[in-house]
């Protein structure tokens, strides 16, 4: 097992010439981009454009084909990389919430802490508490996730990744399963983070979070990186036709 | 003049009924009820079953059942991982395990054990006499089924489950132990105590391997009972043993089925 080498002056996500197929279906196509730290970055595109298996590529829930993917310096494409110990550094939020149903908001918060950190259980407890008040949910420590509301759900689901300490955040489509009404509390407990200074990579469809928070916006389609820059920018002055075809139907 | 759908159904209803009951009553008065009541349960043999049938068969028979499970249930655990395993090999051997001792009678099995095993080690016994051989021989046919219940509830698991894990740094063993395999439990808990139930009954194949008095359960203390006094009754009796020990369980499931909906 190689030791991981942090290099916080290095792009905290670095990507190059990823490819991707699923069988024969080519769903990346040499995508080379990256993430400066502390900066957000959200990527938007039509459904199948692969901006969902491009952000599940950087802790390789998905198996990159070919390319290389490196995490503040560290490969991790690199087959005899510690991809357990990369991981506890990289939070990621799902679109399903994924909370484990069997266990309390507390345990939720602390069983990778102190399974994987090896922190001790005061220390795992002490951290979960900070997160939950930094989601506005310090009063449901001992709820299961059947009671609470998907909105909820879903900042316990962030802040069980914050309980990690990581570097780095990857949020995949983050409010798109919850009620329009429920949108806004998620939203707000992102843009808190972002303005903490964590390095966050957002794929949604909410165009108000990344004008407003995006330092850098990505347009994806059809497995490629149509266009990217300035969110003000892209999405006020597209440049490119499939940018502006796609706007036009969801601004 | 013309039913309404809901009067004709009622009519309908009605007459099935009618029916039930003609059959019910005429079932029962064509039976001879005294001839067959001193057969199942005969006043004269009945008290003398007792307390030998509670104290000796029908705690023998949760004794067995209860070894055979938790050694099935651990074997089964073992084996449906095996089954999903990446590794080629066990998923051949566990594959091959399920199928043979789900594919051969619990009866074949409990004789080919009993006979084959000091033939192909002489001199050699098994651990913990006939309790011992009872939860072994039991067990590795409770474990072929129970190895396919418990592989279909942890693939029940949603496997944002697993990538949530896997996610926060969780090593592949760790996140089966935490985080599946608990989940998958919840679901199979119904299936797998209709598991205990069919072991319960499957438990009477022991008469095979020739038991001594304090040995028996319930169907072979029945069958001694029918030879020894003629009647059918220590069977009857037996079977209402049984009957104590499964009519609670199938309860004990539809409590629990009915709370899985409900935290649904």
């Amino acid at each position: 097992m190689t030791e991981i080498h942090i290099d916080k002056d290095a792009p905290a996500i670095d990507v190059q010439e990823l490819h991707k197929y699923f069988g024969d279906n080519q769903v990346l196509t040499g995508i080379n981009f990256t993430v400066a730290p502390a900066s957000v970055v959200c990527v938007i595109g039509p459904s199948g454009s692969g901006k969902s298996t491009l952000l599940r590529c950087v802790n390789r829930l998905e198996e990159p084909t070919s390319g290389k993917i490196f995490v503040e310096g560290v490969e991790v494409t690199d087959p005899d990389v510690d991809l357990d110990a990369l991981r506890s550094r990289i939070g990621m939020v799902f679109q399903q919430f994924n909370l484990f149903p069997h266990l309390t908001v507390m345990d939720n918060l602390t069983i990778a802490q102190t399974k994987v950190k090896k922190r001790s259980k005061d220390e795992a407890v002490a951290i979960a508490r900070q997160t939950l008040e930094k989601v506005g949910l310090a009063d449901r420590e001992d709820a299961y996730p059947a009671h609470l509301s998907g909105g909820q759900q879903q900042r316990i689901a962030i802040a069980r990744a914050l309980s990690m300490t990581p570097d780095l955040m990857l949020f995949d489509e983050p409010t798109s399963a919850l009620d329009p009404e429920l949108v806004g509390d998620v939203l707000d407990v992102m843009k808190d983070l972002a303005s903490e200074g964590m390095t966050m990579m957002v794929v949604t469809h909410e165009m108000g979070f990344a004008r407003e928070v995006g330092d850098n916006l990505v347009f994806m389609d059809g497995g490629v990186i149509v266009e990217e820059g300035d969110p003000v920018e892209v999405l006020g002055n597209p440049q490119e036709e499939r940018t502006q075809a796609f706007l036009s139907k969801v601004l | 003049m013309a039913m309404s759908p809901r009067k004709r159904a009622q009519v309908s209803r009605g007459v099935q009924y009618a029916i039930l009951a003609v059959v019910v009553v005429a079932i029962a008065f064509a039976a001879d009820w005294p001839t067959l009541k001193d057969t199942f349960i005969s006043p004269e043999i009945t008290p003398q079953l007792f307390p030998e049938i509670l104290t000796i068969a029908l705690k023998n028979t949760i004794f067995y059942t209860a070894g055979a499970f938790v050694f099935g249930l651990i074997l089964g655990l073992i084996l449906a991982l095996m089954r999903l395993s990446p590794v080629g090999p066990y998923r051949w051997i566990a594959t091959t395990f399920v199928e043979f001792f789900r594919g051969v009678p619990a009866l074949i099995v409990f004789i080919g054990f009993y006979y084959g095993l000091p033939i192909a080690f002489p001199g050699r016994q098994l651990p913990g006499g006939t309790f011992g051989t009872v939860t072994i021989a039991l067990g590795l046919v409770g474990a072929a089924y129970m190895a396919e219940t418990i592989r279909a509830g942890i693939q029940a698991v949603p496997k944002g489950q697993t990538e949530a894990a896997r996610s926060l740094g969780m090593k592949p063993g760790r996140a089966m132990v935490s985080i599946i395999i608990p989940q998958a439990f919840r679901i199979i808990l119904p299936p797998l105590t209709n598991e205990l139930i069919l072991l319960t009954k499957d438990s009477s194949l022991v008469y095979v391997i020739g038991l001594s008095l304090s040995g028996y359960e319930l169907t072979k203390f029945g069958r001694e009972g029918l030879s020894q006094y003629t009647s059918l009754t220590p069977l009857f009796i037996a079977a209402l043993c049984y009957l104590m020990i499964t009519v609670p369980l199938s309860i004990v499931v539809r409590r629990m089925e009915a709370q899985a909906d409900r935290a649904r």
